[in-house]
């Protein structure tokens, strides 16, 4: 055990931010799971390739477009919109014929996507890493309580609160919104007044997708962009929303603050073991709540 | 659901398959006298794959539980086999024998927390409990080795070769499918069934349901530490890899393609993936991508499994033959 690191205000105060910045990343990925779980109930592995993707896009569009911060901003909006492009044909493509099938063929079906999302990423990008520098505004770094804090950090941590929004804007203010909760609750229900449900979970599975997407577009200028990226993102967003509450977007980012603080504020307290906090406070939590913390959808 | 209660597709004689059984058995005894090392090796591999996915399937097809994380157990055992003999001076054996009791154990807790709940929620709550294992050991530099796993492990010399560890392997696989199969027509393996097709009706005539699967998650746990204690004894070695929830994920693909309602299905499906992965990925780096087609193919066209759509054929077919009559 190594206790050398001296724990004070001024290094807890910076470690929760840095948390809090990841949580942002954490939230975004796992409210779009949990919403396509929540509505279609599709535990959907495939997830966590959308978000490389994602990432992947951000690199290849923001080069194709001279990699300034022209080029960024554009690739933060157009390389969700082409993982949601993805998705919708999955979608009609595929899971479309399956939704009656059990959890279980879904769950394998999609670990069968992620296969081939992996496969497709090896083959067009390659299997170097690859990474991306923020754009100007947000390079360098701010001394938040005379700690270098790096002003990329604090334009995520503004765009979680914004996603959030957006969220429940759709969720409970659109027609769309209020059509999908109907439909987690009762889906046939909501077909028999004659609503054409099978568009409706097009669109959801479409957001929930996006949100992956966006996910990894933030995420790509802060960390090297690489193969095995699909792997840890899935098995935390699935954590995520396991403890939040299956299909309860608010439960996601309950779940994402829990995940997201423990594992920075794990750094200070045993930097060695930092990543066994968060799945030992999802257990803990699990033990004691084992539906989550939040009411679950369904 | 009634139908699928049969394991062995019914209509031949017992002798026949008893006939068919050993006549493979002496197939597979005699087989690494004419193979190459690398196909006795991939033999034994086979065999251990199978060993797992049939265990898993004792919870999944046979016990309807939602087996999200089994590759824990398999992991666990032979992470306790490994470090038993390169860490301590214990007989051997006792590190044989103690390797799926740990993981046996480590079902009891698992399923403990676990049984509470069903279906989906189950396998969530499985897959969590899992990863904490799973991060544990990648962590743990100092005791599991992390990342890198241990290499090296000192096997006893006398199942330590390729033909040594084959043997072993096979007689172990031999023991655990006959007791797995005799576990599953006892009665015990009859209520497990029947929990499956019917929770609410099995517990209302005074069985009791939960702790039918947690004995079964015992049973799945302890048979996938012996399939763990069998690959270190085969790799000499062991790594994270072995717990992660690909691996686990792959296992239930093995299990879908073989057929989940068969006993012999999981492992027909793990011979056909172990063979394609290691024939294939001598060609292309890109063997997943024909992992995932198939896969893809299967649930939309096969979903009992290639075991369980012969065995439906068969049974149709029988029984049409019955109405002529």
């Amino acid at each position: 055990m190594d206790f050398s690191t001296t724990i004070t205000l001024n290094g807890l105060i910076q470690q929760f931010l840095v948390g809090l910045s990841r949580t942002t990343i954490l939230f975004i990925v796992s409210s779009g799971l949990s919403l396509v779980l929540g509505v279609l109930r599709i535990p959907n592995v495939a997830h966590g390739s959308l978000y490389m993707i994602g990432a992947f896009l951000c690199y290849s569009i923001s080069t194709l477009f001279g990699a300034g911060s022209t080029g960024f901003w554009l690739a933060v909006i157009l390389a969700p919109l082409g993982v949601a492009l993805i998705s919708l044909a999955a979608e009609r493509g595929l899971f479309c014929h399956l939704y009656d099938r059990e959890h279980l063929m879904l769950l394998l079906f999609t670990f069968a996507l992620m296969l081939l999302c992996r496969d497709a990423v090896k083959i067009i990008w390659g299997s170097n890493y690859r990474s991306l520098s923020p754009p100007e505004i947000l390079q360098g770094s701010l001394s938040i309580l005379g700690m270098p804090f790096p002003k990329y950090n604090l334009f995520l941590l503004g765009a979680g609160p914004v996603v959030a929004l957006g969220l429940w804007f759709l969720i409970h203010r659109t027609k769309i919104g209020k059509i999908s909760r109907a439909a987690a609750v009762d889906r046939d229900m909501v077909g028999a007044v004659g609503i054409n449900v099978s568009w409706v979970f097009a669109s959801v599975f479409v957001i929930g997708c996006f949100l992956a997407g966006l996910g990894g577009a933030l995420v790509a200028p802060t960390q090297n962009i690489t193969q095995g990226m699909d792997h840890t993102i899935i098995m935390e967003a699935f954590l995520i929303v396991i403890i939040g509450g299956l299909g309860n977007v608010w439960g996601a980012l309950l779940g994402a603050l829990i995940f997201g603080l423990t594992d920075s504020i794990g750094i200070l307290v045993w930097p060695q073991f930092s990543i066994v906090f968060p799945y030992a406070v999802v257990v803990i939590v699990l033990i004691f709540r084992p539906k989550g913390l939040l009411k679950a959808t369904w | 659901m009634v139908e699928r209660q049969n394991l062995v597709a019914s209509g031949y004689s017992r002798l026949t398959w008893l006939a068919i059984g050993l006549g493979f058995l002496i197939i597979l005894a005699v087989s690494p006298l004419f193979l190459p090392r690398f196909f006795t090796y991939l033999l034994a591999l086979i065999l251990i794959t199978g060993l797992v996915t049939t265990s898993l399937n004792i919870a999944l097809g046979f016990g309807g539980m939602y087996q999200f994380h089994h590759a824990v157990f398999y992991g666990v055992g032979a992470y306790t086999v490994a470090l038993m003999l390169t860490k301590t001076s214990l007989p051997p054996a006792l590190g044989f024998i103690l390797g799926p009791i740990v993981s046996g154990i480590l079902a009891l807790v698992m399923g403990m927390i676990c049984v509470r709940l069903s279906k989906l929620y189950f396998g969530m709550l499985q897959l969590s409990l899992g990863s904490l294992v799973w991060v544990l050991v990648f962590r743990w530099y100092s005791f599991t080795g992390g990342d890198d796993g241990l290499h090296g492990v000192p096997v006893p010399k006398l199942i330590s070769s390729v033909s040594g560890s084959y043997y072993f392997t096979l007689i172990v696989t031999v023991i655990c499918l006959i007791l797995m199969y005799v576990i599953l027509n006892a009665p015990f393996g009859r209520i497990l069934q029947a929990i499956r097709d019917n929770p609410e009706r099995s517990e209302s005539v005074g069985v009791q349901v939960r702790l039918h699967q947690l004995v079964t998650q015992v049973i799945a746990g302890f048979f996938a530490g012996v399939a763990g204690v069998l690959f270190v004894t085969v790799e000499g070695s062991t790594f994270p890899d072995m717990m992660s929830w690909t691996l686990s994920l792959e296992f239930l693909i093995m299990c879908l393609l073989g057929g989940w309602f068969t006993f012999l299905g999981p492992m027909l499906g793990a011979t056909i993936i172990v063979s394609l992965r290691t024939l294939l990925g001598g060609y292309t780096e890109y063997w997943t991508m024909v992992l995932a087609i198939i896969l893809m193919l299967l649930i939309f066209f096969l979903p009992e499994g290639v075991l369980g759509y012969f065995e439906g054929l068969y049974r149709r077919r029988s029984a049409s033959l019955a109405e002529d009559r």
